[in-house]
């Protein structure tokens, strides 16, 4: 009996596929397990990989009890409170308005508001820091032109006389600046997402609603919120994780060089300097899994709190 | 091998045998022959790489075979990129070129030849070069691991102009640093300048003073972390006493703010590298020129800023190349001239020093002959070891030095902080100074 030959055909699919799979494999699994790996170890990458010593859970237990990791958990909580809260209370209402009220230039205006989603980073960094420049910034010369309006004069004088703020470069107003910059960033996704939520709510609920008398508060308090709680859950976990990783927007605009740099820093950029400027690159990644750690339990309170009365919602709106 | 390192190299490999397969063809790979001609690979970084390519004519002269490629990378981009080449020992150039600011970790690295052995034998050039920059490529147990190409003799540049409107004088600023200040508070007053541009210049330059050949910045021969200090405690001091007077601007180097500072003639001084004058005369300032002077540091003090250095990785391919190139680099008097010339960079090979061009008034400075003086500088500046852990303590000291200015935070308690954490994060490592 002949041996029986693969089948081409058969093989094709899995040949198709392989490249995803390969790919993944390499870029997405591989430096998973390795910083699992790399977290039981201390090694630092400049001296090969011959220096890796095996040290357990140590590094673990040194991240949790390092001070500069207590602050930048603070300031990662920070964060996720003073910018990702508001996203949601500014985003919701404003869908509502949006998509009750807005007709005409609808799409330009959603546009308008998710564009600094999509903008690089080096804009964004290029744009900010010319606008909170203590000296030559956009704001400071709106606050110092403002001294000459009458009444709003006299207030703002007296600030000037202080010193005008230094938004980048005083820890009073660094934490703000950028919360500040991560709302006007992302505002427009949860924006987005409530719209796109909302347009697939039944009409003839409003409908219905307006004949029996209810005005637009009682529609959006009783009809609009009950049934936006799926994407709520959903659009609150996005920023649950975001601002758990909250890296990029501290990282642009407070200069690492900058003492002031550790009021902003969180701690995706604790484990950046560890790894790349300390070279304690086990530390780095026991962090990496602290943090997932955090999220994952965050995301499961989320779930607790919000996950199952949405699911009722949702399987009620059906 | 043993079988953890076979799974290292194993996990390692992976990703990067797939990286290959996406990106590799389009990456530089290590110096290879190729068609008959083999390829030296330079690995650098602006504006060092300049100096590279204009010695490029000389090195074909003295190489026609062996063809010169400059890989240059963003400054950050490189040291990250040599850092990971060093970690896999793959894409490891034939010669790395490296900042002052990264020579401490990396000679600690073990990546690298040691040349004072044969054949490169640099013990026999030792003499040639400025001493403490010779100490700075040192690795342990006397090893020579990296040569140096340019240094950064420490100056104080004045704008002469903002200082005879406040009626001030070039020993006003220099004296001490009390007269410093004072000068400050004066230039302020008549002509509404800042002193200069971040208070934690004044920290990191007071921190240098009084330090002997031998002493380290931060850490002992022993290892012991020195942050505590009277030294740190006075660089403290001095610099909370300027932001409190109002006299720095707040602009870290190398920001926007900082180079509008000096465009538009609002920070006075800058304690800095002799280099500095380049940079100013080509981008950050070029209107001001003739307006600039030099002096030397004030309170005596004699320090560095800065530094390039050249080294060959063990694992290099073209060894005694990268050696010719170096040498060519940091040996050779008209290599090191054509580098002052083209980018300001100061010599550290002392014959280059002796050159007439040392002499030229510079049109920057007012016709001033500073470099005079910066070489004067350069010859008193205390060999300093270096630490793989400066780099950290540098961090570590920097965020506490903020917490004195912004949270008034008591010094000597900022200072214990300090210390507790750089030996906390030092100690643990294998290799650490304590």
């Amino acid at each position: 009996m002949k041996p029986r030959r693969p089948d081409r055909r058969a093989l094709a699919p899995y040949l198709f596929i392989a490249p995803f799979f390969l790919l993944f494999a390499v870029f997405g699994l591989f430096p998973l397990l390795f910083s699992i790996y790399l977290s039981l170890h201390q090694w630092n990458p400049a001296e090969g990989l011959h220096t890796m010593q095996w040290v357990g859970v140590e590094n673990y237990l040194f991240a949790l009890s390092d001070p500069w990791f207590h602050d930048s958990l603070y300031n990662t909580l920070w964060f996720a409170l003073v910018a990702g809260v508001p996203q949601h209370l500014v985003a919701l209402p404003l869908a509502f308005f949006i998509h009750q009220r807005v007709r005409r230039g609808r799409n330009l205006l959603v546009g308008a508001y998710f564009v600094p989603y999509i903008t690089s980073s080096v804009a964004i960094a290029l744009i900010f820091s010319t606008l909170y420049s203590r000296d030559y910034g956009l704001i400071n010369a709106a606050l110092a032109e403002a001294t000459r309006i009458p009444f709003l004069g006299s207030p703002l004088a007296a600030l000037q006389a202080a010193g005008l703020p230094d938004w980048l470069g005083d820890a009073e107003f660094t934490k703000p600046a950028v919360a500040f910059v991560i709302f006007w960033r992302f505002l427009g996704w949860n924006l987005v997402l409530y719209l796109s939520a909302l347009q697939v709510i039944d009409k003839d609920l409003y409908e219905a609603a307006t004949l029996d008398g209810a005005g637009s508060w009682q529609q959006f308090r009783h009809i609009t919120l009950p049934l936006l709680k799926p994407m709520m859950f959903f659009a609150v976990t996005l920023t649950i994780i975001g601002s758990l990783q909250l890296f990029e927007e501290p990282f642009i605009l407070v200069d690492l060089e900058k003492g002031v740099s550790q009021s902003v820093m969180t701690s995706a950029i604790f484990m950046y300097r560890l790894a790349f400027s300390d070279g304690d690159f086990g530390t780095a990644s026991a962090l990496s899994w602290i943090l997932f750690f955090i999220i994952a339990a965050l995301t499961w309170l989320n779930a607790r709190l919000f996950g199952r009365e949405a699911q009722g919602n949702q399987h009620a709106a059906r | 091998m043993n079988p953890h390192r076979k799974l290292r190299r194993a996990l390692v490999l992976t990703p990067l045998l797939g990286a290959g397969l996406g990106a590799g063809l389009s990456r530089p790979g290590p110096a290879r022959a190729g068609t008959g001609n083999a390829t030296l690979q330079v690995a650098s970084f602006p504006d060092l790489d300049r100096a590279a390519r204009a010695a490029g004519a000389r090195w074909r002269e003295r190489h026609p075979q062996i063809e010169l490629k400059i890989v240059s990378r963003q400054y950050a981009d490189h040291h990250l990129a040599m850092t990971t080449a060093l970690a896999t020992g793959s894409g490891l150039p034939d010669v790395m070129a490296i900042d002052l600011r990264f020579i401490g970790k990396f000679v600690a690295s073990g990546g690298f030849v040691d040349l004072n052995e044969a054949p490169y034998e640099a013990g026999r050039l030792r003499d040639q070069f400025v001493r403490y920059a010779m100490r700075q490529g040192e690795g342990p147990r006397g090893t020579q691991l990296a040569l140096p190409a340019d240094i950064g003799p420490g100056t104080l540049l004045y704008r002469q102009d903002l200082l005879a409107r406040a009626g001030l004088v070039e020993a006003d600023l220099t004296r001490d640093w009390a007269a410093y200040l004072e000068a400050g508070r004066r230039l302020k007053a008549s002509t509404g300048t800042y002193l200069m541009a971040d208070a934690a210049d004044l920290r990191d330059i007071a921190l240098r003073q009084g330090l002997q050949d031998g002493e380290g910045l931060y850490f002992d021969a022993a290892g012991r972390v020195l942050v505590e200090s009277e030294r740190f405690a006075r660089a403290f001091e001095l610099g909370r006493s300027a932001r409190q007077a109002g006299l720095d601007a707040r602009a870290v180097a190398w920001s926007n703010d900082w180079a509008a500072g000096f465009k538009q003639g609002r920070i006075a001084t800058q304690m800095m590298g002799a280099w500095l004058v380049g940079h100013l005369k080509n981008w950050l300032a070029p209107d001001t020129a003739g307006l600039w002077r030099s002096a030397p540091l004030p309170g005596g003090v004699q320090a560095a800023y800065g530094g390039s250095f050249y080294a060959i990785p063990k694992k290099a391919q073209h060894k005694a190349a990268a050696w010719d190139f170096i040498r060519l680099m940091s040996a050779d008097r008209e290599v090191q001239l054509d580098s002052l010339r083209v980018l300001d960079s100061f010599p550290a090979l002392l014959s280059a020093q002796q050159d007439a061009l040392m002499e030229e008034p510079l049109a920057f400075l007012g016709g001033q002959r500073a470099r005079l003086m910066w070489r004067e500088t350069a010859a008193r500046v205390p060999a300093i070891p270096v630490s793989r852990f400066d780099a950290l303590a540098t961090d570590i000291v920097r965020d506490e030095f903020e917490k004195v200015l912004t949270r008034a935070k008591p010094i000597p308690q900022a200072l214990r902080d300090a210390r507790s954490l750089i030996e906390r994060r030092a100690r643990r490592r294998p290799g650490s100074p304590a």
